[in-house]
């Protein structure tokens, strides 16, 4: 289901989840601040795919963890992160997190799984347990559940008695695909669910994930992966410098007219189906970032008015992107 | 030239994950090796950096047989191979700084007075800062670890490049970058690259030519030839 192109509301639906304003600092020895997140502002509706793009260290997962309460305490949040019965993820309690939020309400599949699936027991045991705590199955039909559970990430029935330790990263990375659809949340967030996976597994769990969105969930994806992030999204959000520079429809942002950030645009001119070529340069530190667009140093359309941060319109943030009916814009 | 010739590896004798598996590639040519998740193509990857001793078959280098691994391998060797992995923070000790990181091998091969030269031509070009040298792996991103991890595969001037899986947990454009910086090295040194992956789109725009795990193994494959006994299947 995809999206109407050319408004920013989120759809017919209200939101499952409405972000205004979130930022993220944290505070290092020395008085020194990190800007992980700045400003982030979205909407996600029930049903619908989000996937947030951008280069390695750009805050994607401080934005995942702090939406999950699990941000490490030297961390710093403002803003609000709205489910639709009003709780705000960014200021409830660890208590109220943990017992109803969690799993129930939010979903999480781990950028690194092996950190978060439990090293003494054997992936079954895991499943049937998570079963049992979120749906209430018991025996005899917990069994059965598990292996549904496991098939639906693609993880293989014969591998259930394994340990973590005797994972690959990719099968350790569909057992904790497997755990977060447990407790079918009403929002899913998947950060990085497909590192280390080939082209195959990929799809195919890009694929299950999507079903998931389709029955009515909302999804958060974090990836890398832009060929993965075009198959299962239907909004894409560019991050840079933990700011959101640009979010929109998928199939405009792969297809035509195109991303209209420039970061957006070298970002995908840098696949190797399309020109292979880098941006130069790399993003500024998070701790000394420049006055103005933090893309300046490395944007070749950068002028004086670049100086001063560009706001987000809710669709873009430059002084000089492409229009948005991808015609080249005036250099005003 | 670099010749693997039905090479059997793995973990245990009784399972080799890789079983008879030949291939070879000429100085200066760039061969993509394609194979899926769990196949033992970076088992075949540390066989060929001399890093994994396989249960049998033969390795040679320039002509010389290996019989040797890891550290047994004699020095000439093992300063003509140089390997990049995929996982940054697994190949790189927390406790050096960036700069010692990339200068390791030069320290460790006892070139010391070379370090300052090297890291000065090398960081640059794979886009490393003064500054970032200066700090060790957790305070930097995985895609500014994996630029030292390269530089410091480059650092000793290899013959031979292995590259496994080198940007699978990089955005598109430090992979773009990383694979900039091995092609450039790679047109001024004459190196020749084995590149392991299970991305073909990257593959195939980055080699001369993309081989399949399948195709390697089979005896009698077309492009990779056999020793005695190898039969066409
Ligand atoms: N506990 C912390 N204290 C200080 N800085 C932190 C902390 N955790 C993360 N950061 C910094 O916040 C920034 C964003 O990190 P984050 O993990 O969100 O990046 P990412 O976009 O998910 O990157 P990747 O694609 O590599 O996973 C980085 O510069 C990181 O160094
Ligand atoms: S605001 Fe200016 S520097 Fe920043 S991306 Fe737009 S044109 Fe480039
Ligand atoms: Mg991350």
């Amino acid at each position: 289901m995809k999206t109407d192109a050319v408004t920013t509301a989120p759809g017919p639906k209200a939101p499952v989840l409405s972000v205004r304003g979130l930022s993220v600092r944290f505070r290092m020895r020395g008085g020194r601040q990190v800007a992980a997140v700045a400003d982030a502002h979205f909407d996600l509706a029930a049903g619908e795919c989000l996937a947030l793009v951008g280069e390695s260290g750009c805050g994607k997962s401080v934005l995942a963890s702090a939406l999950l309460g699990l941000l490490p305490g030297n961390a710093r949040t403002s803003g609000s992160a709205l489910l639709d019965d009003g709780t705000d993820l960014l200021t409830a309690g660890e208590r109220s997190l943990a017992r109803t939020v969690r799993g129930r309400r939010v979903g999480l599949v781990p950028q690194s799984p092996a950190a978060h699936l439990t090293p003494v027991r054997t992936v079954r045991a895991q499943l049937e347990e998570t079963l049992r705590e979120l749906t209430g199955a018991r025996r005899p039909a917990l069994r059965p559940a598990a292996e549904r559970a496991a098939a639906r990430a693609s993880f293989p029935a014969g591998h259930l008695d394994r340990y973590p330790h005797e994972l690959s990263g990719g099968l350790a990375q569909r057992a904790a695909t497997a755990l977060a659809l447990i407790g079918d949340a009403p929002l899913l967030l998947a950060d990085e669910p497909t590192t280390g996976l080939d082209r195959e597994l990929v799809e195919r769990t890009v694929d299950e994930l999507r079903r998931h969105t389709d029955g009515g969930r909302a999804l958060l994806i974090i990836t890398h992966d832009l060929a993965a992030a075009e198959r299962i999204a239907d909004r894409v959000a560019v991050m840079y410098a933990g700011r959101i520079v640009e979010l929109d429809d998928a199939e405009r942002f792969f297809g035509r007219p195109g991303p209209r950030h420039p970061y957006a645009r070298g970002l995908l001119d840098a696949l190797p189906e399309r020109a292979f070529v880098p941006i130069p340069g790399m993003p500024p530190e998070l701790g000394a970032l420049p006055e103005g667009c933090a893309f300046a140093a490395r944007c070749d359309r950068a002028d004086e008015l670049c100086s001063v941060q560009p706001p987000f319109d809710g669709r873009l943030a430059c002084r000089h992107g492409a229009r948005a009916d991808g015609e080249e814009p005036d250099r005003a | 030239m670099l010749e693997l010739t039905r090479v059997t590896a793995g973990y245990d004798r009784r399972e080799p994950v890789v079983r008879e598996v030949s291939l070879s590639l000429a100085p200066g040519e760039s061969l993509g090796l394609l194979g899926p998740s769990g196949c033992g193509k970076s088992t075949l990857a540390r066989v060929a950096a001399l890093l994994h001793r396989p249960y049998a078959g033969t390795v040679v280098l320039d002509g010389e047989p290996v019989r040797g691994w890891r550290h047994r391998a004699p020095r000439a060797q093992r300063t003509a191979v140089g390997v990049v992995f995929q996982q940054p923070r697994l190949s790189a000790d927390p406790r050096l700084t960036l700069r010692e990181l990339i200068a390791q091998p030069l320290r460790a091969t006892g070139r010391r007075a070379e370090v300052a030269d090297r890291v000065a031509a090398l960081a640059p070009a794979v886009g490393l800062t003064p500054e970032l040298l200066e700090r060790r792996p957790h305070e930097v991103s995985d895609g500014q670890l994996q630029r030292a991890c390269l530089a410091r595969a480059l650092v000793l001037r290899p013959r031979w490049l292995i590259c496994d899986e080198m940007t699978a947990m990089l955005d598109a454009s430090t992979t773009a970058a990383l694979v900039a910086v091995v092609e450039s090295y790679r047109r001024e040194s004459g190196a020749g690259l084995l590149a392991v992956g299970h991305d073909r789109v990257l593959l195939e725009r980055w080699c001369d030519r993309t081989v399949g795990w399948q195709e390697c193994s089979a005896p009698g494959a077309p492009q990779e030839v056999m020793g005695p006994g190898g039969q066409s299947s």
